[in-house]
């Protein structure tokens, strides 16, 4: 089967020659970097610094605090060009990364990547139990995202939503306790995988293509109030044919609501390619009056840029915004799917070899002497302890209380009887 | 019961008042109602008129005959004014969108057409294009364009212009609406009002014909309220705005031209009658009869045929038909033992078939002294045909019907 990411590789070789090129000299640079770590680290006389304990409680703060002159404080990047639809111009060819910047993108794709293979491993014990649809290789669409608006702005998406779950503020630990379906979960267990809220985030939403009306909903609400924010409105290669996004294409473009659509085109609709679904692929055109951009999905640089473009697009008044993101989904749809029936494995290996976009990001760091081989892995190893204490947390903590069962049903009310299973118990509803 | 002191009439005065009334609502509650805590004798005693000495008002004066004026004259109250439900439904949306500038209107045609019923009459008018927002025909997005509103802090009247359009966006009544508070434990309200005609018109079909009330009736998460006059439209409407959840808001095309005197308390713009319960239309001793919507009139209709051969029916007005008013059914129940309920929905798994499940399980069993029986629509899809479709609502000899069967008379 052909790599679905012919684009991508092309225009990555074409890359070479460039000064900050990461394919220019790249195993000189390695060699410098390990030098100038090993020699740095002898004048410091931290020896202690390798201690995991040590290194794991503050990991974090080191990395970050570290203002070292042998470090780029920030570079700029070639990113890929974006395809257009309806627009003259696109988001920038460059994109400026900062070193705080870099290891925030690398720290949380990797917390994301671990988390979603921690969840992997929890459903395979049984102790995640129903729908778990998982978000790794898609990481960089999430983070990208999130880089190019605020938490003041509002975002909303289907069913794979862990990622957004955390880029939205919430943690993992209540990531992974709703997950286990336990009170401290973040809709205390009564919601489940598809059904996690934060601030200015709206889920996690169970029915193909009903989140998109939604959001549009919510980008009028944003136009209504007048405070310009914007929201968010994702939806995958699947979903893109659905009737009601075509009806919110309409109103959005009709009423200029502050919505950027996005297709996390991961190639698949659960089991079906995008070649078996849908008549265009072209998804950044199928909003047809819409402008559209199609950007490299797996470059959480490109993600940033093109969301940034689209922030300022819908915030100057002009209306809605369509991007296409390319990108790719490691796992199966979901927990029940092993992945393999509709696609090769060499398919999934090669582009978790050439695109992964948590390589891409420290492949980048590293060869532009942002960061140290040793300061990354001091990352890894935080964020693995943090799924491991969130893991622990999501596997001890008690499941709701009885009492939980007919809470939350209306807000603002007085408590009612609820029908129970016979006519004989007594459920009491509170708000 | 208390007779107060009434400024002295002749019998001739008030019948005659009474002789040529027009339907009036009834007086606001206030547990025994003015009238009735005064309904005695007529302070006249001119038996020569052959006429009763007592009024013919029901016991707690739910259903005034008396002409505004006349009222004024006994009773010293104040007039009332007469309003049809469509107006009713318009002046509460109109109080409503006034006092929350969160509340906004959307739908088909509600802006520079008016409504297609007219009940958004003079909205647009008044509130431009950022209140009052015609959308295309799309139901499925447009609902959901509201739900998200809702989501985010406003409070979207959403139209449609007849439930049986909402089979198109069911998925994001209940689905994105009813369900999310529960989903978000408590983090995500959804204060939105789903508005429109239900049930069966005159002449239209049967795509346009089906009563709803059972469908949404039967979800967790929402609430169902299904007005009858104009006192319940305008007291239901204006709570349903201001809940902080997802109400299904089910009115009647063909009572929308219907006048009803509202008394001045109903017409105050913080009137509101509480979801969830039901009233009590007329008093009654031998049987209950419980329906909800246009069904109410015939019952009551129903109710003063039977009268005149003795037969004493209590109509329970449903009001809402989630969460049901059990309660007041069970009272009414144990006192009468007989029981029928009246709706223009099918039978089949419908408003009627749950409200007989609820009596069986409940205390009421015991008092019934005979099967709780149902009327409904005729299980087939509405015809067109006028005399076809006449014989496919329940009409008031089919209730009278009933109740004689169920009372074996």
């Amino acid at each position: 089967m052909p790599s679905p990411f012919n684009l991508i590789e092309g225009d990555r070789q074409q890359k070479g020659g460039e000064k900050r090129s990461e394919t220019a000299g790249r195993w000189q640079h390695d060699s410098m970097q390990k030098m100038l770590t090993i020699i740095s680290n002898v004048l410091r006389g931290s020896a202690s610094r390798h201690g995991a304990q040590v290194v794991s409680e503050a990991a974090s703060m080191v990395a970050s605090s570290r203002s070292y002159a042998d470090f780029t404080p920030e570079a700029t990047f070639d990113i890929k060009k974006v395809d257009l639809h309806r627009l003259e111009e696109g988001p920038p060819l460059t994109a400026t990364l900062t070193r705080e910047e870099g290891l925030k993108y690398y720290r949380t794709m990797q917390t994301i990547r671990r988390m979603e293979l921690k969840a992997d491993q929890l459903y395979k014990q049984k102790i995640i139990r129903g729908f778990c649809h998982l978000y790794d290789g898609q990481e960089a669409c999430a983070v990208g995202i999130e880089g190019g608006i605020t938490l003041s702005d509002h975002l909303i998406t289907a069913y794979r939503a862990h990622g957004y779950t955390l880029t939205r503020g919430g943690t993992v630990r209540e990531i992974m306790a709703e997950l286990t379906g336990r009170r401290g979960g973040i809709a205390k267990g009564k919601g489940g995988s598809m059904h996690m809220y934060t601030k200015n985030f709206y889920g996690g939403n169970g029915i193909v293509g009903a989140q998109v009306p939604l959001g549009a909903g919510v980008a009028l609400a944003c136009k209504y109030l007048g405070n310009d924010q914007l929201c968010v409105s994702l939806y995958g290669d699947g979903a893109a044919n659905q009737g009601q996004i075509f009806e919110t294409y309409n109103m959005s473009s009709l009423w200029k609501l502050p919505i950027i659509f996005i297709c996390e085109n991961n190639q698949y609709g659960m089991g079906t390619s995008v070649e078996r679904s849908s008549a265009s692929t072209e998804y950044y055109k199928r909003g047809d009056y819409i402008p559209g951009l199609r950007v490299d999905g797996m470059d959480v640089l490109c993600v940033r840029e093109a969301t940034k473009f689209a922030a300022d697009h819908c915030r100057s008044g002009k209306g809605p915004i369509l991007m296409e993101l390319q990108t790719y989904r490691y796992h199966g749809h979901s927990m029940s799917d092993p992945g393999v029936s509709y696609r090769t494995r060499e398919e999934i290996q090669e582009v978790r070899s050439k695109s992964d976009p948590i390589s891409m990001l420290k492949d980048r760091m590293l060869s532009n002497n942002m960061a140290s081989i040793e300061e990354l892995k001091e990352i890894d190893i935080a964020v693995r302890k943090e799924i491991e204490d969130a893991a622990q947390f999501a596997t001890t903590d008690p499941e709701p209380p009885l009492d939980d069962l007919c809470s939350h049903i209306f807000a603002n009310d007085q408590p009612f009887e609820v029908r129970a299973a016979t006519p004989w118990t007594k459920l009491t509803s509170t708000s | 019961m208390v007779v107060l002191e009434v400024s002295p009439i002749s019998t001739e005065e008030l019948w005659s008042s009474v002789s040529d009334h027009r339907v009036l609502g009834h007086l606001p509650d206030q547990g025994i109602s003015l009238l009735s805590a005064q309904f005695g004798r007529v302070a006249s005693s001119r038996k020569s008129l052959g006429v009763s000495k007592r009024l013919p008002l029901y016991n707690d004066g739910s259903h005034c005959s008396l002409g505004p004026s006349m009222l004024q004259k006994c009773f010293g109250t104040r007039p009332q004014i007469c309003v049809n439900v469509r107006d009713a439904l318009n002046q509460a949306m109109d109080e409503e969108l006034e006092r929350d500038e969160r509340v906004f209107l959307l739908g088909e045609e509600v802006a520079q057409y008016d409504g297609a019923y007219k009940v958004s009459r003079g909205l647009w008018k008044k509130y431009g294009d950022k209140r009052i927002i015609d959308t295309p025909i799309t139901e499925m997005g447009f609902a959901g364009i509201a739900v998200g509103a809702a989501f985010a802090g406003l409070r979207p009247i959403c139209e449609f212009m007849t439930w049986n359009f909402s089979m198109q966006a069911i998925d994001q009544v209940i689905n994105s609406a009813a369900k999310t508070y529960y989903m978000s434990a408590g983090a995500q309200p959804v204060p939105i009002v789903f508005r429109g005609p239900n049930g069966s018109s005159a002449g239209v079909a049967a795509q346009h014909s089906q009563c709803f009330a059972a469908w949404y009736g039967h979800c967790p998460g929402l609430k169902v309220v299904s007005p009858w006059n104009s006192e319940d439209a305008r007291g239901l409407l204006k709570a349903a705005i201001r809940d902080d959840n997802p109400v299904v808001f089910l009115e009647n095309e063909l009572m929308y031209g219907v006048p009803f005197d509202l008394s001045e308390d109903v017409m105050q713009k913080d009137f509101v009658i509480p979801i969830g319960k039901a009233k009590v239309e007329r008093r009654g001793t031998h049987i209950t009869l419980v329906s909800h919507s246009r069904c109410v009139g015939f019952c009551l209709d129903a109710a003063s045929v039977l009268a005149k051969e003795g037969v004493e029916c209590e109509v329970v007005n449903l009001r809402t038909i989630r969460p049901l008013d059990v309660d007041t059914i069970e009272a009414s129940v144990m006192k009468t033992g007989h029981l029928v309920t009246v709706e223009g929905g099918w039978p089949q798994y419908g408003v009627g078939a749950e409200i007989c499940a609820r009596v069986m399980e409940g205390p009421a069993f015991n008092y019934l002294d005979a099967p709780a029986v149902r009327v409904t629509g005729v299980d087939i899809p509405m015809p067109y045909a006028k005399i076809l479709e006449d014989h496919s609502v329940p009409q008031i000899k089919d209730i009278i019907f009933s109740v004689k069967k169920v009372l074996n008379m």
